[in-house]
């Protein structure tokens, strides 16, 4: 076995490039002849555009092309991915998502026209020149007032502002219902998910590379998924075969989910360039980032959890506004309803769970899902209710988790939302963390905490989530619009090292580093001599792209999958080259041999055989060693964990400081531990980010007040603590051939509810009885209102 | 940003000349200015810089305190004010960050004036000397609401000079995002008794709590406040922190000064 295959710590090879300043973003790329585009964006949240007067800014110098909403209105709509019916039967109400907006602008950043000029700063000019006369209607922001007011419109035909009222699963409805009714103990609490911006490091960036020789499109983007966005743009949008467009994401610097989409900015460049024959290159400042990246989370929630007295659950509902923005962007409709009602059972055993969910159009930017996507504002109210729930019947809040935990021998379980989990261990989990966190030790702890005039306290999460989404056709029954599988090519090259094209896009996980790891282990070779080639899409088979953790399960299967292929061929190569019968041929480590003799060949020489057939099969077999597999799994994958947090809070000024955070997860297998700790401390860092810290805020009017690093917290190294970070609890995924079940968005899942029940434990301890919840941000300010209350 | 011409003065009165002309604008440390035309949301026409003026920058000791040169760094002044004036020293090292405070200047903080910047407290609470090309100007006559100061048209600030109190420190509480001061208060025991001045809390900029003076020219220790309220009345309220919550934090924070003045 290759020292660097599977279970290796190996250190991200990418990183030396990026590392080094030597990595291609799409900033990067400048291309002959090239242009510069600027988007006008609107300044109000809600208007009526009257006329957009481009003469003045056309006459500028370096001017190309200006073109407004007007010029795409033919176009198609940028489509949701899933349809989600009311629980009426209705259809959702989908908009259709322009190009640029046309008609009226519906939040503030909302881009109405594309200005393209020989400079950046003659796009500025001429953007600042473009006379937009647009009469503002009343901004429609608070998603309580958007549903009550059915006058406010924030599109014309969609009265309510409401895309849909989803009921999961309604055939339950009564039921939950009469057992709420007849419950000895109900535990209520109305809570609010905050609307987080995902700030990845790379703000989005796109050319338009249009060839008027061969009428061929080719878009470089920042995208998580090339050929979901070149499907869009040519199938949905533009109306162009997709064959005449090539998507490329190069070095993609962190996406989080919000790179994910469709933007219209992709296919105004594109548009741009046929217009111009030109390439047209736009790069988002951080500004445009803040007003235009789909937003996450922002749900506004209502959970009760009905128990016997004894703290064990009988019943859970939740009634959930969760506001979608302005227009449905790709994954927003999926996000708060099949990321986000299935996984409402958690980890217990909860017999009978009800979700509402009412999606709300307002005036302000998209929503879509953001790391974690649907499963952290699960996650966050299941275990807020259920800490609130402890403390009203005077039960230990490990204690009541633990009894309601689904047992190691009930797997298969079937949730009474709709899921089927697999495997797991949540007793291991938390015994795990329990030890780790030395929670025996924190009286002790809190002693000192109090002599230093600080209240300490503790909060815990044991959350589970689901990774990989799928399979194809059960998705498709629920309302996807697309497939869930993905793809790999294993080109194994005539001088034995291998070229691996994957369908999953890699922009900050690490698969330049893990995939080869699995290759490796696989072939017997080294894992320098495999390298992962991925995001164009005249390159890669077409797969869907990471995000929901859903890589490593999904495409690394498929990887596995292509790999066997490989090794099934070459011992048809082996067989003839050794001249044995084929169900003879042994491959291990590196080599093929004839069971029971010494005769084998390696792997170098089969490859070699492959592309210089002489001494070859001909009659039987194709020349040549590259195999493709897709890979469309059965079920989810369930990764569960337990977390605990240790806070500080000054009673004087109501600032937290996190003292410790320690992670008991179950990713199942893990192949390269190193780049598995790493995706749980960004995690947990995000995840602290939205207890604590981050939270985008609109005024009544729908201005944004957090539109920049001066006011939006993002985490700093020095807001967060030392990790403790365990995964030796894994209880293998059992329908994936590497036992694999995803782990980059746990730490964010998690950690939220641990943070804030740590947070509500201190304030009780310290004497503030009363307070038996606190929103996110617990900001220092809303900590102090909270004990002052 | 737009285009606009650049000139560096080896002298005050060529830098007075330079700003004379229509548009120009006088550029320090760039730390507010920078980002403001980045933004394009100033366009001044001329920019003047006064980082290649040898007579405004630098420290040191004269009669009965320590002069600071305009264009002095904040990380020069954390470096080298220490061993005059310990609390004024741990301001300046505590503004922003490295980078920040390698280019950001005492004299570019003091002429924008911004509530929740950290200089203008030590200013105050010293009762230090605002020098400039035409005149000196009393720290109490200085300060003139947010963003406003009793500096006039193309006046420029040469020096501040700082009488060294008995004892002071200045303790922020950080705006969370920013990291500007959401207030700070900077506490300072002259022989003629104690000044509190407060920074990031109010709507009408740097002020001095004088409840708070004269209770700790009384008696300087943190209980002497105890008794007192701050009104919440004319405190900034946003975001990061209502004015009831600014108004406790004067409190807080005065208090925490007077323990930590040495």
């Amino acid at each position: 076995m290759p020292k660097d295959g599977i279970g290796a710590s190996t250190v991200r090879r990418e990183d030396v490039r990026f590392l080094t300043g030597k990595g291609r973003y799409t900033a990067d790329i400048n291309l002959r002849h090239q242009t510069y585009a600027v988007f006008c964006r609107s300044d109000i949240a809600h208007g009526r555009i009257n006329s957009i007067d481009t003469a003045a800014a056309m006459a500028m110098p370096g001017v190309l092309a200006i073109m407004t909403g007007a010029d795409f209105a033919a176009m198609g709509g940028n489509p949701a991915g899933w349809h989600i019916p009311s629980r009426d039967g209705s259809a959702m109400r989908e908009p259709k998502r322009p190009v640029l907006a046309h008609g009226k602008v519906r939040h503030v950043g909302d881009a109405y026209a594309i200005v393209v000029a020989e400079t950046l700063e003659q796009a500025r000019d001429a953007a600042a020149a473009v006379n937009a006369d647009i009469t503002e209607l009343e901004a429609i922001v608070d998603m309580a007032a958007a549903v009550a007011n059915p006058g406010h419109r924030v599109h014309d035909e969609i009265d309510g502002n409401l895309a849909f009222d989803w009921g999961w699963i309604e055939d339950n409805r009564a039921a939950v219902d009469a057992a709420f009714a007849a419950a000895p103990h109900v535990t209520t609490l109305e809570l609010t998910n905050n609307r987080l911006a995902p700030n990845a490091m790379e703000t989005r960036a796109s050319i338009g590379d249009y060839d008027p020789g061969t009428g061929d499109y080719k878009l470089y983007t920042t995208s998580q998924n090339p050929h979901l966005s070149r499907l869009l743009i040519a199938a949905f949008v533009m109306g162009i075969p997709e064959n005449k467009l090539t998507v490329v994401a190069p070095d993609v610097g962190g996406g989080f989910g919000s790179k994910i989409y469709h933007y219209g900015e992709e296919a105004a460049v594109l548009a741009a360039s046929k217009a111009l024959e030109r390439p047209v290159k736009w790069v988002a400042d951080r500004s445009e980032a803040f007003l235009s990246d789909a937003h996450g989370r922002d749900h506004v929630t209502k959970i009760q959890l009905a128990l016997d007295k004894q703290g064990n659950f009988l019943a859970l509902r939740t009634e959930t506004l969760a506001n979608v923005g302005a227009y449905l962007s790709n994954f927003s409709t999926a996000t708060p309803t099949f990321l986000h009602g299935t996984l409402m059972a958690g980890p217990y055993r909860t017999p009978l769970v009800y979700v509402n969910v009412k999606a709300v159009f307002t005036n302000t930017a998209p929503v879509d899902a953001y790391r974690g996507a649907g499963r952290p504002e699960a996650t966050y109210s299941i275990e807020r209710v259920i800490d609130k729930a402890a403390h009203e019947l005077g039960l230990d809040p490990l204690a009541i988790r633990r009894q309601n935990f689904i047992q190691p021998d009930q797997y298969p379980y079937t949730t009474p939302v709709g899921l089927v989990y697999d495997t797991g261990n949540y007793n291991a989990t938390l015994d795990k963390m329990i030890e780790l966190a030395d929670i025996a030790g924190f009286e002790k702890r809190a002693a000192a905490s109090k002599a230093k005039g600080k209240l300490r306290g503790i909060g815990y999460s044991t959350w589970i989530e689901a990774c990989g989404i799928a399979p194809s056709n059960l998705v498709g029954v629920l309302g996807a619009r697309v497939g869930l599988y993905d793809a790999a090519t294993v080109r194994v090259n005539a001088t034995g090292n291998i070229s691996v094209m994957t369908g999953a896009h890699s922009h900050g996980q690490g698969h330049e580093t893990v995939f080869p790891q699995i290759v490796a282990d696989m072939l017997g070779v080294p894992a320098s001599s495999v390298d992962i080639v991925h995001g164009d899409t005249s390159k890669i088979p077409f797969g869907m792209g990471s995000y929901g953790s859903r890589s490593l399960a999904v495409c690394g299967t498929a990887i596995t999958k292509a790999v066997d292929k490989i090794i099934a061929k070459g011992k048809k190569i082996a067989a003839h080259m050794l001249e044995a019968a084929e169900g003879d041929i042994e491959f291990k480590d590196g080599k093929f041999s004839v069971a029971g003799t010494d005769k084998a060949k390696a792997f170098g020489e089969i490859a070699f055989s492959a592309y210089v057939p002489h001494n070859y099969p001909l009659e039987t077999l194709e020349p040549g060693l590259e195999e493709t597999a897709f890979y469309d799994p059965a079920n989810f994958t369930y990764p569960a964990g337990a977390y605990a947090c240790e806070v500080e809070v000054d009673p004087d000024t109501g600032k937290v400081t996190v003292e410790s955070f320690t992670c008991a997860d179950d990713f199942g297998n893990v192949i390269n531990p190193l780049i598995v700790q790493g995706q749980v401390h960004g995690g947990v860092a995000q995840g602290i980010g939205q207890a604590l810290l981050e939270n985008v805020a609109y005024d009544a009017q729908g201005q944004l007040l957090s539109g920049s690093y001066m006011d939006y917290t993002m985490p700093r190294a020095d807001d967060l603590p030392f990790y403790t970070v365990d995964h030796s609890c894994n209880t293998p995924c059992t329908h994936n051939p590497l036992g694999v079940k995803g782990c980059g968005e746990a730490g964010a899942i998690g950690s939220p509810p641990a943070v804030i029940n740590a947070v509500v434990n201190a304030l009780q301890r310290g004497g503030h009885k009363a307070v038996t919840h606190i929103e996110m941000p617990a900001t220092p300010a809303r900590v102090w209102a909270a004990m002052n209350a | 940003m737009h285009n606009f011409d650049f000139v560096k003065p080896a002298t005050v009165a060529d830098a007075a000349r330079a700003l004379s002309a229509d548009g120009a604008q006088a550029l320090s440390g760039g730390q507010t200015l920078l980002p403001t035309m980045k933004a394009r949301l100033a366009q001044p026409s001329v920019i003047v810089s006064l980082t290649g003026i040898s007579e405004i920058k630098g420290v040191c000791a004269v009669d009965g305190g320590v002069s600071v040169g305009a264009a002095t760094p904040h990380a020069v002044v954390a470096a080298e004010v220490g061993k005059y004036y310990p609390a004024l020293a741990k301001l300046a090292g505590g503004i922003g960050d490295p980078a920040v405070r390698s280019r950001g200047t005492l004299g570019g903080s003091l002429a924008n004036n911004d509530p929740a910047a950290c200089y203008p407290s030590a200013v105050l609470a010293s009762a230090a000397v605002v020098h400039t090309n035409k005149r000196k100007i009393a720290a109490d006559d200085y300060f003139q609401g947010m963003f406003s100061t009793a500096l006039e048209e193309g006046e420029i600030i040469t020096s501040v000079t700082f009488a060294i109190p008995e004892k002071a420190a200045y303790v922020k509480f950080d705006q969370p995002a920013s990291r500007f001061a959401l207030t700070g208060v900077f506490v300072a025991k002259h022989k003629g008794g104690v000044r509190v001045a407060v920074t990031g809390a109010s709507n009408n900029g740097v002020f001095r709590w004088t409840e708070a003076e004269a209770a700790l020219s009384a008696s300087f220790a943190a209980s002497a406040v105890e008794s007192l309220t701050v009104s919440a009345e004319d405190m900034i309220s946003d975001l990061h922190g209502s004015a009831a919550y600014r108004a406790n934090l004067v409190k807080v924070l005065t208090k925490r000064a007077v323990t930590a003045a040495h």
